[in-house]
Formats: structure tokens, C-alpha cells, sequence
């Protein structure tokens, strides 16, 4: 981010900011399911925009990607298949008392961000120099994420890699399983 | 005119950037005239359909309106901006209103980074003719067009309609699939130009004096494969299959919302056709000569470098019709196995042998030149030749056959022979 962001600049990011709050909040109060996936595209489409905003290109692009693009047709694919369409009694706000529970978390929540926003972190706890956020915007956007995941991150890397494997077996056993017993 | 509304703009904001003006004149002129070709282009592709097919059946097709049928793509557009528009009763009204545009605006979108041209050396400036070189390049190419996969759900979802659902299913999980291998096939060229900024994978096809295709063989097949698939044209066309849904996804649209689709398709044939042409058959690089290739060139060379990646664009889409009319529609099953079980594995294993590939080339310190590309050819040839001649033995490519195990055909025989023994004991 620029030191003084200009004027063009903050316009652009109050606006994907509000409409990714409105879409989040249209998001959570739609019954229909089809409308509510749609909402949050919308949302992950803005936070993509914000994180361009604050030059991280990759992560802006990932966002769409996979998200948007991959996960969210997955979403709208299983929710046609079960023909949720119609499910006006499908509702999950359990009552008066459940309402209350899930407004004071918000608002604890909301209490947290705007605590944080003021807090100046502890030189400590903030990295030398951020990599994805803040780093000086260079033509190599998957450089700035790739440098650490494959030298410093490597293990970690490999055995995330490792635990999305074991959970892809999984899931083709469970299908397997349930296709031998109706054959 | 021109410096003119330089000056303006240097009034409005004294202490802007001085090349801030040109750059908006000229993105503005690159914007409409892009934009106006694309769309021409979009509407002659209809009608280059209809010829090309009628050349190949051996047909005359359309040649009444106009000269030669030239302005056939007119009447179709004034047709159909006079039909009635029709709203099935149970349709969700706003989603139905929002797919169609939502299937045409990604294929408008992922023109913002491709590279159309040579950088033009003018008077105020280095004008690069690409709209926002972005650092991430073809991801972004890759995200937008992901999202089209929404416009022909929501479609199908949205009529009401069983026929259209299950277009909408296909498509989704045909794109989804397709998606996978055709990211994988980008890797290789990620590897050899080492960025992903369009404009970087072009100068480095220039620098090896040999295009990706060659190059890099392997990926170039899976990614033109992967790319008929995603814009759902045959032999992938399953999400509209007439012979079997009516006219899949759009079955319950009409007028300008069934003309919206019509030319969203070709619309992602043409992105389709120039990030094909950019990625592997060098984008708007001359060929045979290096005059185009230093940095910012004189206007003449600009425009002869904009035909030249024209007339790619160009051969991609006669090859996407071409297809269309030679090659029959893969049955669900096969187009699923095709994505999972072969091109999926031959990306992941192509990518190891060009990572080695590239290792092995840059140790044995060969610069990146015409040896450099020669190398690489030469051992895509022979990977070529053992995918096509020795893997395949044509039960993969071709769309009409699956590969028969030895234990289903020795099955297949006993039946044979269990029906024959049968009706001679019991003749009818």
C-alpha cells in the first residue's frame, strides 16, 4: 500500500469493502440456498478485489480461482442435486434465545477488530517485512509466495500436501464402499 | 485533437504523472477498438460457422442476404431483437435474467491481459498494446474464466426445467474437471518462460526462436483439449447435447437472452483461440524474423505484429469449427475418463519431465536460444510419438471407441458363444 493512498484509491476500497459486507450479510439472511451461494461469490469476488488492492495479486487471483471458480460450482452442484430449491422451513436460527447468543458474539467480535485496528502490534510479532502484504509490488507476484513455502515452510508444505491426500483417499473409499453395496 | 486533450488532462491535475494522459488516451482507443473488432468478429464467427459447415457437408449455406451472405449475421441480430421473449412460469425470475450475462462478461474480461500486439514506440511514449499487464498474467485468465461456468448453471437452474438442469450439472462438472488438467498444462510454459505475465511467455518464445508448441508438445495438446471443453464445444458439448437435452442449458430461452448465450460461446472461442495462440504459438511474435522484438517498435511493425496475432486467432477458430464438423460427441463416461484418467496423469507426469528437462539444460549450460528450443523439440517429439503411437494405439484420442480389457472382451465372447449354443439348441 501506497504511504498516502489517494483519493481514487480509497474510494475503490470503501466501495469492494461495503460490498463485500452487503453481500456477506445478504449471504447469511437468504433462505433460498441457490441465492445464498450466489451472495458469497459476490463476497469472495470483492475480497479478491480488496487483496489486489493491497497488492497481493497472487492471493486476489487464488481467491477467484478456487474459491469462486472451483469450490462454489462444487457448492452450487451438490445443492441442485439435493434440490434443496424449495426449502422455506430450512432455517437455522434456533429461537429467541439463540438470536441473542449469535448477536453478542458478533458484536464481540466487531468489538476485537476495532480494538485491533487501533492496537500497535509488538515489533516482535510483526515479520521483518511481509512478504504478500506491503512488499514492494514486483513483477514476480508467485515468487513473493513460492520463496518461503519451498525453503522455509517446506515441511509444513509437504505435510499439508500429505493430509489433503489422506482426505481425497478417503473420500474415494467412502464412495467405493457405498457403490459396492447398491451393486 | 490529441495533445489538446493532453493538455487537459495536465490542467486537471498539475501534479499528476505526465504520462498519465497518453496512457489514458490510449487505453481508451485500445478499449473501443478492441472491443468493436472482438464484437465484429463474434457476429462473423456465426456466420463463418454456418459457411464452414456448408463447405465441408458439401452444402452452399446461407448466401442470400447480402453478397455472398455477408450480412447474414445482421438479419440474425435484428431477428432476434424482435422475437418475443418468453419466461417460463416457474423460473427464477432473477437468476434467469442474470445467467446469460453472467456466461458473456468472463470471456470479456480476460482480454485485460492479453497481449495483442508489438509495444508501439510513438511520440508520447512506449505504448504496450496489452490492456493491464498484470503481474499474475494467464491465473488471471484462468480465474475469470473459471467463473463461466456460473452463466450456464444458473441457466439451467434457474428454467425450471429438467432438460436444462442436467445441462447445467454436465457443464458443471464437465468444466470443473477440464479446469484441472488445463492449469496443470500451463506449469511447463510457467517453467520454460519462468513468469506468468502474458507478455513475458511471448518474448520468451521469441528468445528460444521456437514456439511453446514445440516446445512443449505435450502441454499444447491437453491445453487445446482442455480448452474445447471448457467452452463446450464438440466433442465436448455435452451441457447442450440435442439428441439427448433438447438444447441442454438454454433450452428454455429465447430472443436476445438465447442470442446472449449464442454469443457467449463464441466470444470464449475467440479468448479461448488468442490465449491458445499466446501461450504456444508465440502471440503476436512475427515469425522468421527479429525485427518485432526489440522492446518498442515503430507503428508499421505494431500493425503487422497485431495481423499476425489475428491471423492465429484466426486459425484457431477455423480449427474449432473444423472439430465441430469432423469429430462426433464423447458419452458422458469417456469425456470423464479422458479429463481424470489420462490427461490429468499425463500433465502431472509431463511437468516432471520438463522441470528435469529444464534442470538437466540450464546444469549442462546451454543458454536459452535456438539449441535451447531445438532440445526441447526434439525430446517433445518423442514424447509425442510414445503418447499418440505406443500409449494410445487410438483408444484415447478417438471419441468413438473405449479401450476394451482382455477380461470384459473374453466375457464379452462367452455371452457370444453362451447365445449362439442356445439358439442352436433352441431354434425359434
Amino acid at each position: 500500500m501506497p504511504p498516502s493512498p489517494g483519493l481514487f484509491y480509497q474510494v475503490h476500497f470503501y466501495l469492494f469493502g461495503l460490498l463485500a459486507i452487503a453481500s456477506a450479510l445478504a449471504f447469511v439472511t437468504r433462505k433460498s440456498p441457490i441465492a445464498a451461494a450466489l451472495w458469497l461469490v459476490s463476497v469472495m469476488f470483492n475480497l479478491a478485489a480488496l487483496y489486489v488492492m493491497m497488492d497481493a495479486h497472487f492471493v486476489g487471483a487464488i481467491q477467484v480461482l478456487v474459491y469462486a471458480g472451483a469450490i462454489m460450482v462444487v457448492f452450487l452442484f451438490v445443492v441442485m442435486l439435493l434440490n434443496l430449491g424449495h426449502a422455506d422451513e430450512l432455517s437455522d436460527i434456533r429461537g429467541t434465545w439463540g438470536r441473542i447468543a449469535a448477536g453478542a458474539v458478533g458484536l464481540a467480535l466487531l468489538a476485537q477488530i476495532m480494538a485491533m485496528s487501533r492496537t500497535r502490534f509488538l515489533s516482535v510479532l510483526q515479520p521483518p517485512t511481509n512478504p504478500v502484504f506491503g512488499g514492494p509490488p514486483d513483477r514476480g507476484a508467485i515468487g513473493t509466495v513460492a520463496q518461503p513455502l519451498f525453503t522455509e515452510h517446506l515441511l509444513a508444505f509437504e505435510l499439508t500436501s500429505i493430509l489433503l491426500l489422506t482426505a481425497i483417499v478417503g473420500a474415494v473409499a467412502v464412495g467405493k464402499r457405498k457403490g459396492a453395496n447398491d451393486t | 485533437m490529441i495533445p489538446a486533450f493532453l493538455s487537459l488532462v495536465q490542467v486537471a491535475d498539475p501534479q499528476g504523472d505526465p504520462a498519465f494522459g497518453p496512457w489514458f488516451l490510449a487505453t481508451l482507443i485500445k478499449m473501443i477498438g478492441l472491443f468493436s473488432v472482438w464484437m465484429v468478429g463474434v457476429a462473423y464467427m456465426t456466420l463463418a460457422e454456418r459457411r464452414v459447415s456448408a463447405w465441408i457437408q458439401d452444402r452452399r449455406g446461407p448466401n442470400r442476404v447480402g453478397p455472398h451472405g455477408l450480412l447474414q449475421p445482421i438479419a440474425d441480430g435484428v431477428k432476434n431483437i424482435m422475437k418475443e421473449e418468453t419466461l417460463p412460469p416457474y423460473a427464477n425470475r432473477a437468476i434467469f435474467f442474470l445467467a446469460p450475462m453472467m456466461s458473456f462478461a468472463p470471456a470479456m474480461m480476460a482480454w485485460a491481459v492479453i497481449p495483442f500486439g508489438a509495444s508501439w514506440a510513438s511520440r508520447w511514449g512506449r505504448i504496450d498494446m496489452v490492456f493491464a499487464d498484470l503481474p499474475i498474467g494467464f491465473l488471471f485468465v484462468l480465474a475469470i474464466t473459471s467463473l463461466g461456468v456460473y452463466g450456464i448453471v444458473l441457466a439451467g437452474w434457474a428454467s425450471n426445467n429438467k432438460y436444462a438442469l442436467l445441462g447445467g450439472l454436465r457443464s458443471s462438472a464437465q468444466m470443473v474437471s477440464y479446469e484441472i488438467s488445463m492449469g496443470l498444462s500451463l506449469i511447463p510454459v510457467l517453467l520454460l518462460s519462468g513468469n506468468v505475465t502474458l507478455s513475458e511467455v511471448v518474448n520468451s518464445q521469441a528468445s528460444l526462436h521456437v514456439w511453446n508448441a514445440l516446445s512443449l508438445g505435450v502441454a499444447c495438446f491437453v491445453f487445446i483439449a482442455a480448452a474445447f471443453a471448457e467452452t463446450n464445444r464438440l466433442p465436448f458439448d455435452l451441457p447442450e447435447a440435442e439428441s439427448e437435452l433438447i438444447t441442454g442449458y438454454h433450452t428454455e430461452y429465447s430472443a436476445m437472452k438465447f442470442s446472449l448465450f449464442f454469443i457467449a460461446e463464441y466470444a470464449n472461442m475467440i479468448t479461448a483461440s488468442a490465449m491458445i495462440a499466446t501461450l504456444f504459438f508465440g502471440g503476436w511474435d512475427v515469425p522468421f524474423t527479429q525485427a518485432d522484438n526489440t522492446g518498442a517498435v515503430a507503428f508499421p511493425v505494431v500493425l503487422l505484429s497485431m495481423l499476425i496475432f489475428a491471423l492465429k486467432v484466426a486459425f484457431f477458430l477455423f480449427l474449432f469449427i473444423w472439430i465441430r464438423w469432423t469429430l462426433p460427441r464423447f458419452r458422458y463416461d469417456q469425456l470423464m475418463s479422458l479429463g481424470w484418467k489420462i490427461f490429468l496423469p499425463v500433465s502431472l507426469a509431463y511437468i516432471v519431465i520438463i522441470a528435469a528437462m529444464v534442470l538437466a539444460l540450464d546444469a549442462a549450460g546451454i543458454e536459452r536460444g535456438l539449441v535451447y528450443g531445438l532440445i526441447l523439440f526434439g525430446v517433445n517429439a518423442v514424447l509425442l510419438v510414445i503418447l499418440f503411437v505406443l500409449l494410445d494405439r487410438g483408444r484415447i484420442v478417438s471419441p468413438a471407441s473405449v479401450p476394451v480389457v482382455g477380461a470384459r472382451l473374453a466375457r464379452l465372447r462367452q455371452l457370444a458363444a453362451a447365445r449362439a449354443r442356445l439358439s442352436a439348441v433352441e431354434p425359434r
